[in-house]
């Protein structure tokens, strides 16, 4: 038996994979490197950006891309208003201290988790691919979705490079993410930036979960996995970070698929928690940066 | 009277009560004060670490977890005693929290509550990934002959509530004084230092780290000592009291009732478990509250219950 079509299949999936992952982890990134917080409720923004769009495709007529194209919009929409309202209503009032950000963001986490159990069920619900056309590879058939998944998030990361680097809301996130206080001085509403921050990374998870939601039902606890490999992926590749994160995303997520091929999925998580761990142990300067002043 | 005689004045006054309440209570009251009783226990563990010392762990359901297997597999495996099974719960923990806190202790805030968050993980997962051993999901369930044992010629039988109650208590009452005792020489002095200003604390000689590691150590292996009473009493040991969820409730405890006070966390566990046994039964979405109230502590009342009434009308009620 040849191993090569397993090896190009895992890759593919590695890759649909590490997509979803640079996404989320992406938006964890940037809060944490412009505000020095940790979102701990990051998976339930992801977990809402899924059920938005199965709300989205029960409730809109017609074919399931008119679906899709809707929760694309509408679902990193609203998460993004939430995302600022909980900035207004809680972070600020806490003036950012990360201990207490995070205990209150496990505290969004559990109440994101539990409407959204109220509402919708607990049942997993699934979704149509807004298009099915299949990719005939010599050795099996490939979903086109899939790879639509990939391109759009190479698409969406190098936006987002463009709005830090190119842009002047880019240009006001840098300066406040270097000095605070200076940025305030000059007349930079750091406030707003915050909020702003806050909910574009919210807005990040909730695309990845509209994207991701056609390959895996949407449920109410589904973001546990996400926030598990976007921490392993932010810590290993630099808290902060934004070239950091994509490629540790992209190496944990294609080895993921790789491994999964050999592992159980539990012992990978096992391996995965331990990483995190011990890499903030043995080298906190190093990847943690200037979390800790 | 000096303040500390007043405190524990109170502490004892409270011990009577808790004592006396079980003459008083249906036997369905005195088995939910003894549930109280041991997970205060393990809040008390926890306070000693965030409330005195300032550290935030979001991992103790680990050491609660060591307790409870360690004594739990020991007894289901090997037939051990049931008293033997426990202090064996309390090395297990014991030796856990000293490896964890010797690496988890080389970092500070932030990055302290992630890495005792993934440890805590791999630890669930694990219970998970042995299923074989620990019966994983399902859990094991102690048989019927290892439930009662042996003291000093006193047949204790773990399934008589009368019984079960006492033993909680008394428990209760040690670690209650062992944390008074704890908390108020000059090692309780060195835990307020760190935790108000370690770089100060360094300079006037002190070692922190050995100070944070002796105070995780004894806060692990307390809640370790919850988990092993938990396990034994009621037979039952099972991968979800290893789960994340279990790291947060002293945490909500100790939030409610009051870090850093010494009857806080008795406090706060009643307080919390009585409403959500109540809400339980209203809805199966009852962690709404949970997530409720920590961001509603953390906004109005960081200092719980008893820390704000320290603040405003009593001193010495530390």
């Amino acid at each position: 038996m040849d191993i090569a079509p397993y090896l190009l299949l895992a890759t593919l999936e590695g890759l649909v994979q590490a997509s979803v992952l640079t996404l989320t982890a992406l938006g964890l990134s940037v809060v944490f490197g412009t505000m020095r917080v940790v979102n701990v409720a990051h998976g339930e923004f992801f977990m809402l950006g899924a059920v938005g769009a199965w709300v989205c495709a029960m409730l809109m007529p017609g074919p399931p891309w008119l679906g899709f194209v809707t929760a694309l919009i509408v679902a990193p929409a609203i998460v993004g208003l939430l995302a600022a309202a909980a900035d207004w209503a809680i972070l600020k009032r806490i003036d950012y201290d990360p201990e207490a950000t995070i205990i209150s963001t496990i505290g969004l986490m559990y109440i994101i988790q539990q409407v959204v159990l109220m509402t919708f069920g607990p049942n997993a619900q699934a979704v149509d691919a807004p298009f099915y056309y299949t990719i005939r590879f010599p050795w099996f058939g490939y979903s086109s979705y899939k790879l639509f998944i990939v391109v759009a998030a190479i698409v969406l990361v190098f936006a987002l490079w463009r709005l830090m680097k190119g842009s002047r809301v880019g240009l006001l996130m840098r300066a406040t993410q270097y000095d605070k206080d200076t940025a305030q001085n000059f007349g930079i509403p750091v406030d707003r930036v915050y909020s702003g921050v806050f909910a574009v990374g919210a807005m990040m998870a909730a695309i990845a979960g509209v994207l991701v939601v056609p390959n895996q039902q949407a449920h109410y606890l589904m973001g546990h996995d996400p926030l598990l490999l976007s921490f392993v992926v932010v810590i290993v590749g630099g808290l902060g970070s934004i070239p950091g994160t994509i490629a540790a995303a992209v190496l944990i997520g294609l080895s993921d698929g790789l491994l999964s091929v050999f592992f159980t999925p539990t012992l990978a998580k096992i391996a995965s928690t331990l990483l995190v761990a011990l890499v903030l142990v043995f080298k906190p300067e190093g990847l943690f940066g200037k979390a800790t002043r | 009277m000096t303040n500390d005689r007043k405190l524990l004045l109170l502490c004892l006054g409270v011990l009577a009560i808790l004592f006396a309440l079980q003459f008083v209570l249906s036997s369905y009251l005195v088995l939910a004060l003894t549930r109280i009783l041991i997970l205060s226990v393990f809040a008390m563990g926890y306070n000693i670490l965030m409330g005195y010392t300032g550290l935030l762990s979001l991992g103790h359901a680990m050491f609660f977890a060591a307790g409870l297997y360690a004594s739990g597999l020991a007894s289901y495996y090997w037939g051990v005693p049931l008293g033997w099974a426990f202090l064996i719960g309390i090395a297990g923990s014991a030796v856990v929290s000293v490896i964890i806190g010797l690496l988890a202790l080389r970092t500070e805030a932030v990055a302290f509550m992630i890495v005792t968050l993934m440890f805590s993980q791999a630890a669930f997962l694990a219970t998970l990934h042995f299923s074989k051993i620990t019966g994983g999901d399902q859990g094991l369930t102690l048989p019927t002959e290892a439930r009662s044992f042996d003291l000093f010629g006193l047949v204790l039988d773990m399934t008589h509530d009368g019984t079960r109650f006492n033993i909680a208590f008394t428990v209760f009452a040690v670690v209650l004084l062992l944390t008074y005792v704890a908390t108020r020489g000059p090692f309780g002095r060195q835990l307020v230092a760190v935790r108000g200003n370690p770089g100060r604390t360094e300079m006037l000689g002190f070692n922190i780290y050995i100070v944070k590691l002796m105070a995780f150590t004894l806060s692990g292996t307390i809640a370790g000592t919850a988990g092993a009473l938990y396990g034994l009493m009621f037979g039952y040991i099972g991968s979800s009291f290893a789960d994340f969820q279990n790291s947060i409730q002293p945490l909500l405890f100790t939030l409610v009732g009051g870090p850093g006070t010494l009857l806080g966390p008795l406090l706060g566990t009643a307080l919390m478990t009585m409403l959500i046994d109540r809400l339980s039964g209203l809805t199966t979405a009852y962690l709404i509250v949970v997530g409720v109230l920590l961001i509603v502590m953390t906004l109005w009342a960081p200092k719980g219950i008893l820390g704000t009434i320290r603040d405003k009308w009593a001193r010495w009620l530390n």
